[in-house]
């Protein structure tokens, strides 16, 4: 009985023309892929992407150099320097984060005490030699100028699940 | 004390947590827990200082009392329940805690105490979390506590109280205090003044929360991130114990480590804060070589061999005598061992490593080492103790510190200077005398024990028949009073004076009458070690002082600077004279006297290399390297394996545990050789000097924080008032005999040479016609040792 029925589903293509049927279906159907780069996916407020160091509204740097985030981040992508700036604040001399180590995980926002340190929506960048891609402190700094409206509406809009 | 031979029939039973005790009686529920190893919250309790009870945050439940009490202040009873975990306990702790953190600011993350900070532990582990205080905290104005210890944010001070506690019973005075009430208390030093003790680094430790910080290390690192390492310290001749904190193979902080026969938990500011000279931009890290009045770096591969050649040139020509070799009685047993036995292979007897020491009479007497006489921890047990030239506070503060307990159980401390004590402790009875009458006053002491205790036999004739003062009398009489917990302590002004050995032989005559003990007191890191090897000359040869008396061709010196050497003025002209001198130093020559030699060889400091140090008591502390040579710097033990073998010799020991091996005796034969008495002891006492109108003796101290080559480059040491230039100390009557007055300027005159000009004070604890003028620094440098007779001269420009 078995063999029968086999020999009839080969003989009259019944598989493939199931297939087909699924085929002509989807070709009706709304298309789901886009076409980077013209095309993008809307992203969450949340998505992780280039870091960036915010500057206060008054255009003093956020950071205040308490170095949670180098200790908590798992690939130790963060590497700090600190001393007594001027007026005697404690600031980075250096804050650097090797992003070819960096596994985008979050957890450096996570600690920021003062919203410093903040992951981006952006994640199209790319450097032509290793060490293109270790962002200095004024690296940072500069991302975060650029994109501070940017920033500040994805936290403002993340804030009620904070 | 062991077990067996004490007494425990009067001890009390209590149970904390259901466990058991027994514990003598008088002992706080805190130490009974600690017995048991249950960890009780505190603040204020500290083991070292007296109870305050004020944090409250060790309240604990004990069975029939019906409210909670501070285990660290209630004595334990008979069948005492306690429950430092019951409910009522808990609520207790919770409802401190947060009394606690009403006022105290929350800025962890700018704090450099955060991750090392108790109320940020004690907060996690028994804080409820919340709180319910929503107005504003309290804000309390920074204070500066000076270059040292930094108290800029006082809104963190939970009010312990252990700082003003430890400055007042440790440091021996109230340089701290609490003023005001409530909410308004604050810690505060005097008006216009600052911490300037010499141990004042220990409140960083004490401290329980960020208020008291590291003002070198503020903002450096996170504690977290430090690598913990153990050293010995290489300053004072305590051996102090050490934790290295590394980051990134660079030493950012020194803590010390709990040694309860050494430092206890405590340390001197210079052995804390002298790491700053191991980082600072003087360090070499390149061998120089002299060309044209300038040094030049250069490769080892050309100053070693050079500096062979250069020797072996000059032993060829003019003989091995012509060689002069300094080494400092810092350096390792590793280090002394190996230029020990180079210079003697080279057949040169001309070898010493006291380096300030002018008196060398009684020298074909030295077999032995001289040492504390007793282990440190007995200086606690002793009941009276004579002083003899100590400037005890600066040279071993931490010593200071256990005469200190010893004064508080009512010791007798005497001491015999020329400047009154300043040792902020009780001292029953001084002798204040100029330099040269140092030893008649001595012998006063003498005359009067001999009298007390009519033992004819052992006192020389001269000494006979001197009428003993009543203070030498009641010196005397104290230290036969407590004779087996006696001790004479001969300080490093007496061993640097010029006739040292005088003052040694009657305080050992006066021991041997009292039956107290005598002690030497080594005025650096290794002194003993350095005896031990016979870093001095044997067979005729040429001592520190007579090296550069008689010029020498060549001279090589480890880690001898200029300021180290007492000969003044006599060493800038040999040095410049000689053919050769070759150096070894971690740092660059600094100072206008500095010798300028014709090749400097890189040595690395106590962190960058292994070594052994031998402290006071004789006992052998091997520490390893915390982090590597700085640049081509090495440690000295290779480069002096390697200066060896360029000299020809047969080297086999390659590591430094086998340097160690080859020099370093066992327990047993270090303390056979460990002697201070003197066989033959020729006394002759000098006649007293008579001066006239612009002539003075004098009198020196080794400043704090000029004693070595780190500490003089330890930026923040270097910026406290200890290590402020020199000033000519003087009694008002002498001033008046000069028509001197603080605004004059003066210079000082002695054997040929000059002091820089400097500013006048005036100082009446000095004896009459004895001025104090310190040396080691670039100002007095010049002159020679620290007594003698000198000339003053009032600059009028």
């Amino acid at each position: 009985m078995k063999r029968i029925k086999r020999l009839f589903k080969t003989w009259l293509l019944s598989e493939m023309r199931a297939g087909l049927r699924l085929t002509l279906r989807r070709m009706f159907e709304p298309k789901t892929t886009i076409l980077y780069p013209e095309e993008k996916t809307p992203q969450s407020a949340r998505f992780r992407g280039m870091h960036a160091l915010r500057r206060y509204e008054n255009g003093e740097e956020r950071c205040i150099a308490c170095k949670l985030c180098e200790a908590v981040c798992p690939a130790l992508a963060i590497t700090i320097d600190l001393a007594e700036r001027e007026d005697g604040t404690r600031r980075t001399t250096r804050y650097e984060i090797d992003m070819t180590k960096c596994i985008y995980c979050g957890m450096c926002e996570e600690s920021c005490p003062v919203d410093s340190i903040v992951l981006t929506n952006i994640h199209e960048y790319h450097g032509e030699a290793h060490y293109d891609l270790c962002f200095t402190k004024e690296m940072l700094l500069a991302v975060g100028e650029r994109y501070e409206q940017w920033i500040a509406h994805d936290l403002a809009k993340d804030m009620p699940y904070r | 004390m062991s077990d067996e031979i004490m007494d425990k029939s009067d001890w009390l039973n209590l149970e904390i947590n259901g466990q058991a005790v027994r514990m003598p009686p008088g002992s706080t529920v805190m130490e009974a827990a600690a017995s048991l190893k249950i960890y009780i919250p505190h603040f204020c309790y500290h083991k070292k200082l007296s109870l305050a009870a004020n944090c409250r945050m060790c309240l604990v439940e004990v069975e029939k009392i019906p409210k909670p009490v501070p285990a660290c202040a209630t004595v334990i009873s008979e069948g005492m329940k306690v429950k430092t975990r019951g409910k009522t306990a808990l609520a207790a702790q919770q409802a401190v805690m947060e009394f606690l953190l009403i006022n105290h600011p929350l800025d962890c993350p700018i704090c450099d105490q955060g991750g090392e900070c108790q109320l940020q532990d004690l907060a996690f582990g028994y804080g409820k979390g919340t709180s319910q205080f929503s107005e504003e905290k309290r804000v309390v104005v920074g204070k500066d506590l000076g270059a040292l210890v930094s108290a800029a944010e006082m809104s963190r001070c939970i009010q312990c109280t252990r700082c003003t506690r430890f400055a007042e019973e440790i440091g021996g005075a109230m340089e701290l205090g609490m003023v005001n009430r409530g909410d308004r208390a604050e810690v505060v030093p005097f008006i216009g003044e600052t911490y300037d003790s010499e141990i004042s680094g220990n409140v960083i430790d004490l401290c329980p929360v960020g208020a008291l910080t590291s003002k070198p290390f503020r903002y450096h690192a996170r504690s977290w991130e430090l690598i913990k390492r153990q050293s010995v310290s290489p300053h004072d001749a305590l051996g102090s114990n050490l934790v290295m904190h590394v980051k990134r193979d660079k030493v950012v902080r020194v803590m010390p480590q709990y040694n309860e026969t050494i430092n206890e938990c405590w340390l001197a500011d210079r052995d804390r804060f002298s790491y700053e000279a191991l980082n600072s931009e003087t360090r070499l890290t390149k061998p120089l070589i002299k060309k044209d009045g300038k040094l030049i770096e250069a490769e080892w591969q050309e100053a070693l061999p050079l500096a062979a050649a250069r020797l072996k040139n000059i032993i060829e020509r003019e003989g091995a005598d012509a060689l002069g070799a300094l080494i400092s009685p810092h350096a390792t047993i590793e280090e002394i061992g190996l230029f020990t036995r180079l210079v003697r292979s080279l057949g040169c007897e001309n070898i010493d490593s006291r380096l300030r020491q002018r008196d060398f009479s009684a020298d074909d007497q030295l077999q032995e080492a001289t040492w504390l006489g007793m282990p440190i921890v007995a200086v606690n047990d002793l009941r009276a103790m004579l002083f003899i030239g100590s400037f005890l506070r600066f040279d071993h503060p931490l010593l200071a510190v256990r005469v200190r307990q010893a004064a508080k159980r009512g010791a007798k401390i005497s001491s015999l200077h020329a400047q009154r004590a300043d040792w902020r402790l009780p001292i029953t009875q001084e002798i204040i005398t100029s330099p040269s009458q140092m030893a008649a006053s001595l012998a006063q002491i003498v005359s009067a024990a001999q009298r007390a205790t009519n033992k004819n036999k052992i006192l020389p004739k001269v000494l006979r028949g001197i009428e003993p003062s009543p203070e030498a009398t009641t010196i005397a009489n104290d230290l036969l009073a407590h004779h087996e917990h006696a001790a004479i302590f001969v300080g490093t002004f007496a061993q640097q004076h010029e006739n040292a050995f005088l003052l040694r032989g009657l305080a050992q005559l006066l021991a041997e009458l009292t039956g107290a003990t005598l002690g030497i007191l080594p005025d650096a890191a290794n002194s003993v070690g350095a005896q031990l090897l016979n870093a001095r000359p044997k067979n005729g040869g040429l001592n520190a002082r007579t090296m550069f008396e008689k010029a020498r061709k060549a001279y090589i010196m480890f880690n001898v600077e200029f300021e180290d050497l007492a000969q003044g003025a006599q060493v800038a002209q040999a040095a410049t004279q000689a053919d050769c001198v070759v150096a070894f130093s971690a740092f660059y020559p600094q100072g206008n006297n500095a010798i300028l030699p014709d090749i400097v060889l890189p040595i690395t400091p106590f962190s960058e290399t292994s070594g052994t140090l031998m402290n006071m008591e004789g006992r052998a502390q091997s520490f390893r390297a915390v982090i590597p040579p700085l640049g081509a710097a090495r440690p000295g033990w290779q480069i002096l394996v390697t200066l060896s073998r360029l000299f020809g010799q047969v080297i086999d020991e390659d590591t430094p545990e086998a340097v160690r091996v080859a020099f370093l005796p066992d327990d047993a034969a270090i303390h056979a050789h460990l002697s201070n008495t003197m066989e033959k002891i020729d006394i002759v006492l000098p006649p007293p000097i008579v001066l006239d109108q612009n002539t003075f003796e004098r009198c020196a101290a080794i400043p704090a924080y000029s004693m070595d080559a780190l500490v003089r480059r330890a930026a923040s040491l270097q910026k406290t008032p200890l290590a402020a230039a020199p000033t000519l100390r003087i009694r008002t009557d002498d001033a008046e005999k000069m028509k001197l007055s603080v605004n004059h300027h003066v210079r000082i005159r002695s054997q040929g040479a000059a002091s820089e000009k400097m500013a006048l004070c005036i100082d009446d604890t000095l004896a009459k016609g004895t001025v104090r003028v310190d040396a080691a620094h670039d100002s007095t440098n010049m002159l020679v040792g620290v007594s003698g007779v000198i000339t003053l001269e009032i600059c009028h420009d």
